[in-house]
């Protein structure tokens, strides 16, 4: 387990890193409007970061040994369906949980 | 905002952190979808370079909320401020979002400070919560998996740009299959470097038609 100096440098690291990202490029607008780069980045990072990190936050999941995956990949369903439809993300990220709650707590014990 | 911060705040004190790291990581660090991220790689004890690269990566959408944002209308050298801390994704939609709309510098603020309340009220409450109940529920890691799968759709929809996920996805697998253990940054790096390749191919392309 961490240690509370460890967690506080991690946070204030996180803290600069994201304060810098959100306020620099008031300071150095110019450049940034006219780098065609960085504008393409910026429209094209989003999605995929987000797709790396949902392909990261199921790293561990073995598709070998059971269950297979079957609980996140029904969870993964009903929240992609649910998005889809109401367009409403918070109710899809809770609807989502609660299905892979209710899996792996009541059907897959 | 009250319930994805509440969501938080249980994942934080589920992972075996104290509750007060909810308030502290929702005060400081103040971007959700990273924080979230950032609960996993602290109970790693992910070394700090590693960890601020990650944040670099995962928040640098930011950088382009500053070319809409509504900062000029903010008065004050420490209004300013606190709003650029305070531009997190849900800021953004609510004032860039709406160009018709004009903003006084109170509204920007009260705005921010509103949508800064809520969230962190609601991850103390789950965090407060989920360590009265000491319940162990099995599975609420799902959140940021949910949360990512959301936020993906979103910006698909926004980029309306296959070939951009696609690659992303191919770079994520790449990266869990050569390089397990820092798959994130690893994962990151390859399509932010896979993109400029495309950018530049894409521009030659377009030169060589005009």
């Amino acid at each position: 387990m961490p240690d509370n100096a460890y967690l506080m440098a991690a946070s204030l690291t996180m803290f600069a890193v994201t304060f810098a990202l959100r306020s620099l490029p008031f300071a150095v607008l110019r450049p940034l409007r006219d780098s065609a780069l960085i504008g393409y980045l910026s429209s094209h990072m989003p999605a995929g970061i987000m797709v790396i990190l949902v392909v990261y936050t199921l790293r561990g999941v073995s598709l070998s040994e059971a269950p297979h995956g079957l609980p996140e990949i029904l969870a993964l369903v009903v929240t992609v369906a649910l998005h889809l439809w109401k367009r409403n993300a918070v109710a899809s990220i809770i609807v989502g949980t609660a299905v892979y709650v209710a899996v792996v707590n009541l059907v897959f014990v | 905002m009250f319930p994805l911060g509440a969501a938080f705040g249980l994942l934080v004190v589920q992972s075996g952190l104290d509750w007060w790291w909810a308030l502290v990581f929702s005060v400081l660090v103040y971007a959700g979808s990273m924080e979230f991220l950032a609960v996993g790689l602290v109970v790693a004890v992910t070394p700090l370079p590693q960890l601020a690269l990650t944040t670099f990566l995962v928040n640098f959408r930011h950088v382009f909320y500053a070319l809409s944002f509504p900062l000029d209308r903010v008065r004050g050298r420490a209004g300013k401020t606190y709003s650029m801390y305070a531009l997190t994704d849900e800021a953004y939609a609510l004032t860039a979002g709406r160009p018709g709309v004009s903003l006084s510098s109170a509204r920007v603020l009260w705005l921010q400070a509103f949508c800064q309340a809520y969230w962190v009220a609601g991850s103390v409450a789950g965090a407060l919560l989920g360590s009265w109940l000491a319940v162990d529920l099995l599975g609420l890691a799902f959140t940021l998996t949910a949360l990512f799968v959301v936020l993906a759709m979103d910006a698909m929809r926004v980029e309306r740009d296959l070939p951009g996920p696609v690659l992303a996805l191919f770079c994520a697998l790449l990266a869990l299959l050569v390089a397990p253990g820092q798959m994130l940054v690893t994962g990151m790096g390859l399509f932010v470097a896979a993109l400029c390749v495309r950018f530049v191919l894409q521009k030659a392309r377009r030169d060589a038609n005009a």
